[in-house]
């Protein structure tokens, strides 16, 4: 146990939480979308609910839900451990300093782009979840399913929060397209051949999960005000 | 050429500093900018003024020793090379030079622009080296190695151990010349006997000395005058991860 502690009080340990719990967050990504996707369907009402219904009660579902909360209590926790460590580490700033020449603008902000996602979480878990775990969800008519799909057609019916959800998701999008191919370093992962490749991905999956993500209150929002 | 320059003045350790402007003139095209900087503090001398201190032996780019953040960037704005190493031609008529000190915790100001590197000597002490038997000169080939693993444990092995890597890094990490120094010796059959307790020693001894932690910008490869890769920070965290969940002695206590 004692090595245990000793391994996450040292940088690469440290380093090693973020990776392996982002890369978890990474995962849950995908299936957090294809689930969404759902909502593209022409009366996706049924589908959705029993889609949420599904996600509520399936066991398998509920230990990788609980998964998914420890990966971002952990994630948040270790950015600010991090975080401190990294600005102790500098206590007399540079006054004139140029850091564009040699790194890339996402990578020296994570934690702002982190921050972005967080507060785009608390907002999202408020609506959703919190709703429908504590909240008064009505019951869908003539079914036992909660009510789900209206309460987020609603929120996706509103200017300003389809905005903070597009916004939100470049910021997301900017966080993994650094932190998807960081992870691999991190994990000591880095090959002369699939380095570029793991970029490649990274990139793709960077700027394409977060499209998508961001184009189905858009889309819900077009459609429910008669624009589309 | 002609240059206003603006140089960083702190008197000792514990004391305060700020940017000081000094004008400088007739200055050639050719001189290297630590000769640039000779020429002022021999008209600050004339001026029975205390001279600029700063750091330099080699003067040719293979000691390590020149230091200095200029215009915002470790060695100044070229690629792969050391401040001594750097040209006046690379600047322009009438520019404007903002040159201060490393700037990490660990490497603190002795004064002006000379910052006390010493922690990385602590790090090369806690392991960063091998167990070799005394004895007679053995025969070169006794011990085959593959030409890449030679060639990659020896570009490792041109660190240079000046520091650039934690100036230029947002968070004063100094994973690059770590992972340099630990993959060196990783690589090579002469360095299997301490292999992994090497490293948890160097990375204990770069936590314990108030280094940052690696967000993976990478700016430290680009600013390093040896152009060390992060391949090498990617080996080190393998190496280091490996060693705390196989390795025995790591269960038994081992720092
Ligand atoms: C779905 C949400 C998220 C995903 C998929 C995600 C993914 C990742 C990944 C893969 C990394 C790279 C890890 C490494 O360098 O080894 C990373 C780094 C980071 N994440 Fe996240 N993250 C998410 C949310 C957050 C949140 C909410 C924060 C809160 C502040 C955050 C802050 C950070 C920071 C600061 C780093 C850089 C750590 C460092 O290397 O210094 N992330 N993230
Ligand atoms: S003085 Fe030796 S490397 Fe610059």
């Amino acid at each position: 146990m004692a090595t245990v502690v000793n391994i996450f009080s040292h940088t690469i340990g440290r380093k090693l939480i973020m990776a392996l719990t982002g890369g978890f967050l990474i995962i849950f990504l995908i299936g957090h979308l294809a689930g969404n996707l759902v909502l593209f369907v022409e009366d996706s009402q049924l589908a959705f609910n029993e889609y949420t219904k599904f996600m509520t009660t399936n066991p398998f579902v509920k230990v990788l839900s609980y998964l998914t909360y420890i990966s971002i209590i952990l994630h948040v926790i270790y950015a600010i451990v991090l975080g401190r460590m990294n600005t102790q580490a500098r206590p007399v700033r540079y006054s004139y300093n140029k850091p564009a020449q040699s790194s890339t603008w996402n990578a020296r902000s994570m934690t702002l782009l982190g921050l972005i996602v967080l507060v785009f979480l608390i907002i999202h878990l408020k609506s959703f979840w919190f709703e429908l775990k504590f909240g008064a969800v009505p019951m869908m008519e003539g079914t036992d399913l909660k009510d789900l799909h209206t309460v987020v057609i609603a929120a996706f019916s509103q200017w300003w929060y389809v905005i903070i959800y597009v916004l939100a998701m470049a910021g997301l999008a900017y966080h993994l397209d650094h932190g998807f191919q960081s992870a691999f370093q991190t994990l000591g992962l880095n090959h002369k051949a699939y380095t570029p490749v793991i970029k490649s991905i990274g990139r793709i999956f960077a700027i394409a999960v977060p499209a998508l993500f961001a184009l189905i209150p858009v889309y819900v929002y077009l459609t429910q005000n008669n624009i589309l | 050429m002609k240059f206003t320059l603006k140089i960083w003045r702190q008197a000792g350790a514990n004391q305060s500093g700020e940017l000081k402007t000094y004008e400088i003139d007739n200055i050639s095209s050719d001189m290297s900018f630590l000769e640039m900087l000779d020429v002022l503090n021999e008209n600050l001398v004339q001026k029975g003024e205390d001279p600029v201190h700063f750091d330099h032996d080699c003067r040719e780019g293979i000691c390590g020793m020149c230091s200095l953040y200029i215009n915002g960037r470790a060695h100044g704005p070229q690629r792969a090379i050391t401040t001594c190493q750097l040209h006046m031609r690379s600047f322009n008529d009438g520019d404007t030079i903002v040159i201060e000190p490393w700037r990490a915790k660990a490497f603190p100001v002795v004064k002006d622009l000379v910052v006390d590197r010493s922690a990385f000597d602590r790090i090369i002490q806690a392991g960063g080296f091998v167990s070799v038997d005394t004895g007679g000169v053995p025969d070169a080939n006794l011990i085959p190695i593959p030409k890449d693993t030679a060639s990659e444990a020896m570009d490792a092995a041109t660190c240079i151990g000046c520091g650039a890597c934690v100036a230029t890094c947002k968070n004063a990490s100094a994973m690059l010349f770590v992972s340099a120094k630990v993959s060196q010796l990783a690589m090579l059959p002469q360095g299997q006997v301490e292999r992994y307790s090497r490293v948890e020693k160097m990375v204990a001894q770069m936590d314990e000395e108030g280094f940052g932690s690696c967000t993976n910008t990478y700016a430290c490869e680009a600013e390093c005058p040896k152009e060390i890769s992060v391949t090498n920070i990617a080996r080190m965290n393998a190496e280091y991860l490996k060693s705390k969940f196989t390795s025995s002695d790591s269960f038994a206590g081992k720092s």
